[in-house]
C-alpha cells in the first residue's frame, strides 16, 4: 500500500516536472497551451512510446541535475575557498596524497547510481521495442527515398507519400499503428517527435516502429539521418485521424484515379513524357515508382515531401523546374512547353 | 633527485639564412621540432575548420536562408567535422605528447625519430589530400568540390551511386594516410614509455601525463586499425568491384557503422585522455598539492580505456538492435560514468585544502571541470537509449559533442598552451591577452553550445541545410550564431597574443610555474637532447624534492 501510494506521488512528481519542461520548451516554440499540435517538441508527447520516452527523461534529468547541483556546489566552494591569498605568499599547504576511504565512496556510489538509471531504462526500452502487435492495429510500410516518403498499407491496398493518415488511438480500444521501415536508397530516419523515437530506415535491413496516437489533429517531423543533398526538405506529416475520418480517408484513397475528359490532353502528355517512369497513377499506364504516387495527389496539402504547399502556382513552379523549390532534387526539369505545362498542371489538379 | 645535478649547456643560437633555417625545420627528426610542427600545422587546420563553422553558422542563422546552397553546406559540415577530428584535435595532441612525454620521462628523445617525422608528415600530407579535394574533387550531385557525405560517410551514400566521383576518394585517402600516421606515433610513444625513462622513474612513478598518454596510444592503436580496414574494404568496393558495404548487391550499411564506431567511439577517449592528462599536471601545480589519489587516478584511465572498447554501438540506438543489445550498450555506456566521476572528484580533492593561483592555465582547468561535467551528464541522458531515440541526430548531440570536444578538449588545450608556452619557446604568454581570452571564449561556448540543446529537444534535426519558420527555432539559431562569432573573436585574441608574446614575451627562465617535473629543470626552450646529465629520480615530483629536501615525497610514497 506504502508501496503504491509512493509510486504514485512518484508519478506526479515526474509528470508536475514534464509540464514544466512543457512549458519552458513550449514557451521557445511559441506554442500556446492545449492548441492542437504543429510542434516537435519531445515534451509534449502524445502517444505511448513517446510518453514512456518523456518520462523516463524526466527521471534521468532530475538524476543528473541531482548530481550536477552536488558535484558543482563542491566545485565552487572548494574553488573559492581555497583560492590563494597575497598573505601566504611562499607557503605551500599541507600535501596531501589521497584517502582510500574517500576514493571507495566516490566509486561506489556512482556505481548505485548506474544501477538505478540502467534498471529504469531497461524497463522502457522492453516496454517499447518487444511490445506485441495487437490483432486491430494498423500496418503501414515506409519506404524512404532520397528526399521522400513512400507509404504503402498492405491490408488496405493503398499507395501515399510524405502525408501519413492514421486512427487516432483510445487505450481502451487500442488501434495502434505499425511501421515496417524500408530504404529505395540510402539511409533515412523517421521522426515525429511528439508520437514515438527515431528509428532508421537502412537498406537491406528492415525495422519496425509503432505509435498509438491519443489525440487527433497534425504531427510533424523529418528525416533525421542524413541522407544526400535534400535531406533537410524531407518532411513529415502525420495526420492523427478520427476513427470515422480515417475509414472515410480509407475509402477515397482506394479508388482509381479520377477520370476528367476534360483533363486529356494533360493526361496525354503526361503519358507521353518520362513523367510516367516514375510516377504511377492507378487506373492509367503510368506505373513508375521511383516517384511519389500521384493517384490523389489533390488530397494532400503539401508537394514535394512538405517542402510547398499544393496550390496551382506551386505545383506549376515544381514541375517546370523542381530546383527552384528544392534544389538537388531527383526530379528533373521537363522543359515542357507552356500549352503542355498548364495542360499537366490542369490534368494533377484533377487526381482528387 | 640524488647527487646528479643537471647542468645546462650553452646553447648555440648564430644567425642563419632563413632557408638553413627552413631546411632545418623539414628535415627534423627532433621530437621538440616535430611536435611545434604537430601544433602549428594544427592550428592552421583549426582555422580552416572554424571558418567552416561560421559558414554553417550564418547559413543556419534564420529559417530559409539562403547564404550557401544545399551543396555548399553538405560540405562544409562534412569538412569541419573531418578536420576538427582528424586535423586538428588528434594531432595537436600527439603534439603535445611528442613535446611533453620525453622531456617528463628524463629522456633524450623519441624512442624512434626517424618514425616519428614520417609519422608526423603522413598526418600532415592526409589533412593536404583532404583539401586537394576542393580543386579535384567533384561532390555528390552535379559539380562540385569536396566530400559530402558527412563525417561518418555512412553505407550506401559514400558508394560510388550516390557519390559518383572522387571528393569521396580524398576523405577516404586522407583518413587512411593520416591513420598509418596515428599508429606510428603511437607506437612511438608506447616504445619510448616503455623503454626510456630515466633511472629511478619506475612506472608507478611516471608523471600523470605519462601514463595517460601510454593509455591514449594504446587505444589509437585499437581504434584506428579498425578504421584503416574500412576505409581500405571502401576503396575495394568503390574501384574493384567489392560489395563490403554495396547495399544494392547484398552487402551491409549496418557493418560499415559497427566499423565506424568502433573506431569513433574509443577516438572520443583518444582525445579526452590526453587532455586528462594535461588537468593532471596543471591542476596540482596551481593549487600547490600533488594530485589527490595517484593509484586511482591511473586505474581509472585503464578502466575507462578498457570499458570503451565496448561502447559504440550508441552511436547506433537508432538502428533498430534488439532490446537486449540496446541495453547492453545503455549499461556500458553509463557504466564509463564511473572512472570519469572518479576523475572529476579526483581533481577537485586535488583541489581543496589547496591555494589556487588564478593563473590563465588554471582557469581554463576550472572551466574544464564544469564543462566536462555538464558534458558528462548529457552524455548519462543519451546513454538512456530510449531517451536516445529522441536525441540523437538532433541538434541535442551536436551540443553534446562540441561541450566534449570545445569544452573539455580545446578549453584544456588552451590550459597547456598557457602553461607549456613558456617552456616551448622561453617567453611567457600574455596574462592580460589571456584573460580576454579566457572570459570572451567562455562567454562565446556557453551562448553558442548550451542554447544549441535546446534546438535539439525541439526536434531540429542535425545536418539540414535551412528549415522552416515556427518551429521556434530561429531565435536559437540566432543566439548560437552570435555565440559562434564570439568564440571565433576569442581564438583572434589567443592567435595574437601567441604571435606577440613570441616576440614580446617576458623571459621564462627554467621554472615559471614552480612546478615539479623533469621538463622544468632545464632551460626554457630545452636544448636539443634535453638533458645533458641523464637524471635519476626517487618520487613522482622530482623537482619538489629538490625544492624541499626537508619534506620530500620520496618520504610517502
Amino acid at each position: 500500500m506504502l508501496m503504491l501510494r509512493m509510486k504514485s506521488s512518484l508519478r506526479f512528481f515526474e509528470q508536475t516536472i514534464l509540464l514544466l519542461f512543457w512549458s519552458a520548451t513550449a514557451v521557445w516554440a511559441g506554442e500556446p497551451k492545449g492548441s492542437a499540435s504543429h510542434g516537435t517538441n519531445i515534451f509534449a508527447p502524445a502517444s505511448t512510446p513517446a510518453n514512456s520516452i518523456a518520462d523516463l527523461s524526466v527521471f534521468v534529468l532530475v538524476i543528473t541535475g541531482i548530481i550536477f547541483v552536488v558535484v558543482f556546489a563542491l566545485l565552487i566552494y572548494s574553488v573559492v575557498k581555497f583560492r590563494g591569498r597575497a598573505m601566504d605568499s611562499g607557503r605551500e599547504p599541507a600535501q596531501v596524497y589521497g584517502s582510500t576511504q574517500i576514493e571507495l565512496a566516490w566509486t561506489i556510489i556512482p556505481i548505485l547510481i548506474v544501477v538505478v538509471l540502467f534498471l529504469a531504462t531497461a524497463r522502457v526500452i522492453h516496454a517499447i521495442e518487444d511490445a506485441p502487435e495487437p490483432a486491430g492495429a494498423v500496418e503501414v510500410t515506409v519506404i524512404g527515398h532520397q528526399y521522400w516518403w513512400e507509404f504503402r498499407y498492405p491490408k488496405l491496398g493503398i499507395v501515399t507519400a510524405n502525408e501519413l493518415h492514421i486512427p487516432v488511438s483510445d487505450l481502451g480500444h487500442p488501434t495502434p499503428t505499425f511501421l515496417q521501415l524500408l530504404s529505395a536508397d540510402t539511409d533515412h530516419s523517421f521522426w515525429v517527435p511528439e508520437l514515438a523515437g527515431k528509428t532508421d530506415l537502412i537498406p537491406n535491413h528492415p525495422n519496425r516502429m509503432w505509435m498509438d496516437p491519443q489525440r487527433t489533429g497534425l504531427f510533424v517531423g523529418q528525416c533525421a539521418q542524413y541522407c544526400g543533398t535534400q535531406h533537410a526538405k524531407m518532411l513529415l506529416r502525420i495526420s492523427v485521424d478520427r476513427a470515422d475520418d480515417f475509414v472515410a480517408w480509407v475509402h477515397a484513397q482506394q479508388k482509381p484515379a479520377a477520370e476528367d475528359a476534360a483533363a486529356i490532353a494533360g493526361r496525354r502528355v503526361f503519358e507521353g513524357n518520362a513523367c510516367m517512369n516514375c510516377h504511377t497513377v492507378a487506373g492509367t499506364s503510368a506505373n513508375g515508382r521511383f516517384g511519389p504516387d500521384l493517384t490523389h495527389l489533390m488530397s494532400r496539402t503539401t508537394i514535394a515531401a512538405g517542402a510547398a504547399e499544393n496550390t496551382h502556382d506551386k505545383l506549376r513552379l515544381w514541375i517546370q523546374n523542381p530546383g527552384a523549390i528544392k534544389p538537388g532534387s531527383l526530379m528533373p526539369a521537363m522543359k515542357l512547353s507552356d500549352a503542355d505545362l498548364n495542360a499537366v498542371v490542369s490534368y494533377m489538379e484533377t487526381l482528387q | 633527485m640524488s647527487s646528479n645535478v643537471i647542468t645546462v649547456p650553452v646553447s648555440q643560437t648564430e644567425a642563419r639564412p632563413w632557408v638553413d633555417e627552413l631546411h632545418q625545420w623539414l628535415t627534423t627528426v627532433d621530437h621538440k621540432r616535430l611536435g611545434i610542427l604537430y601544433i602549428v600545422s594544427s592550428l592552421l587546420f583549426l582555422a580552416l575548420g572554424g571558418v567552416e563553422a561560421l559558414i554553417i553558422r550564418i547559413q543556419l542563422m534564420h529559417s530559409h536562408n539562403n547564404f550557401v546552397s544545399p551543396e555548399v553546406f553538405n560540405r562544409m559540415f562534412t569538412m569541419h567535422g573531418t578536420t576538427m577530428i582528424f586535423f586538428v584535435a588528434m594531432p595537436i595532441l600527439f603534439g603535445f605528447a611528442n613535446y611533453l612525454v620525453p622531456l617528463m620521462i628524463g629522456a633524450r628523445d623519441m624512442a624512434f625519430p626517424r618514425l616519428n617525422a614520417f609519422s608526423f608528415w603522413l598526418s600532415f600530407l592526409g589533412g593536404l589530400l583532404l583539401y586537394f579535394s576542393f580543386l579535384g574533387g567533384s561532390g555528390l550531385y552535379g559539380a562540385g568540390s569536396a566530400p559530402d557525405v558527412g563525417w561518418w560517410s555512412y553505407a550506401p551514400l559514400g558508394a560510388r551511386a550516390f557519390s559518383p566521383g572522387h571528393s569521396s576518394d580524398y576523405w577516404t585517402l586522407a583518413l587512411l594516410v593520416s591513420g598509418f600516421g596515428s599508429i606510428g606515433t603511437a607506437i612511438n610513444i608506447i616504445a619510448t614509455i616503455l623503454c626510456l625513462r630515466c633511472p629511478g622513474m619506475k612506472i608507478k612513478r611516471m608523471p600523470l601525463l605519462v601514463w595517460m598518454n601510454l593509455v591514449m596510444a594504446g587505444m589509437v592503436l585499437l581504434a584506428i586499425t579498425p578504421l584503416s580496414a574500412a576505409q581500405i574494404m571502401l576503396l575495394i568496393d568503390r574501384y574493384l568491384g567489392g560489395h563490403f558495404f554495396d547495399t544494392q548487391a547484398g552487402g551491409s550499411a549496418v557493418l560499415w557503422m559497427h566499423f565506424f564506431w568502433i573506431f569513433g567511439h574509443p577516438e572520443v577517449y583518444v582525445l579526452i585522455i590526453p587532455c586528462f592528462a594535461f588537468m593532471s599536471e596543471i591542476i596540482p601545480v596551481f593549487s600547490r598539492k600533488p594530485i589527490f589519489g595517484y593509484p586511482v587516478m591511473v586505474a581509472a584511465t585503464v578502466c575507462i580505456a578498457f570499458v570503451s572498447m565496448s561502447v559504440w554501438a550508441h552511436h547506433m540506438f537508432t538502428i533498430g538492435m534488439n532490446s537486449y543489445a540496446n541495453s547492453f550498450f545503455t549499461l556500458t555506456t553509463m557504466a564509463v560514468g564511473v572512472p570519469t566521476g572518479i576523475k572529476i572528484f579526483n581533481w577537485i580533492g586535488t583541489i581543496w585544502g589547496g591555494r589556487i593561483q588564478f593563473k590563465t592555465p588554471m582557469l581554463f582547468s576550472i572551466g574544464f571541470l564544469f564543462q566536462f561535467l555538464i558534458a558528462g551528464l548529457t552524455g548519462i541522458m543519451m546513454a538512456a537509449s530510449p531517451f536516445d531515440w529522441q536525441l540523437s541526430l538532433s541538434y541535442f548531440v551536436v551540443a553534446h559533442f562540441h561541450y566534449v570536444i570545445v569544452g573539455g578538449i580545446l578549453f584544456a588545450l588552451f590550459a597547456a598552451f598557457y602553461y607549456w608556452y613558456p617552456k616551448m619557446t622561453g617567453r611567457m604568454l600574455s596574462e592580460r591577452l589571456g584573460e580576454w581570452h579566457f572570459w570572451l571564449f567562455l562567454i562565446g561556448f556557453h551562448l553558442t553550445f548550451d542554447v544549441m540543446h535546446v534546438p535539439g529537444l525541439l526536434g531540429m534535426p542535425r545536418r539540414i541545410y535551412t528549415y522552416e519558420p515556427g518551429r521556434g527555432w530561429d531565435t536559437l539559431n540566432l543566439l548560437i550564431t552570435i555565440g559562434a562569432f564570439t568564440q571565433a573573436i576569442a581564438i583572434l585574441v589567443f592567435v595574437a597574443n601567441l604571435i606577440i608574446s613570441y616576440f614580446k614575451g617576458a623571459e621564462a627562465g627554467n621554472d615559471p610555474w614552480d612546478a615539479w617535473t623533469l621538463e622544468w629543470s632545464i632551460s626554457s626552450p630545452p636544448p636539443a637532447y634535453n638533458f645533458a646529465t641523464v637524471p635519476t629520480v626517487v618520487s613522482r615530483r622530482p623537482l619538489w624534492d629538490l625544492k624541499h629536501p626537508e619534506d620530500p615525497d620520496s618520504r610517502y610514497e
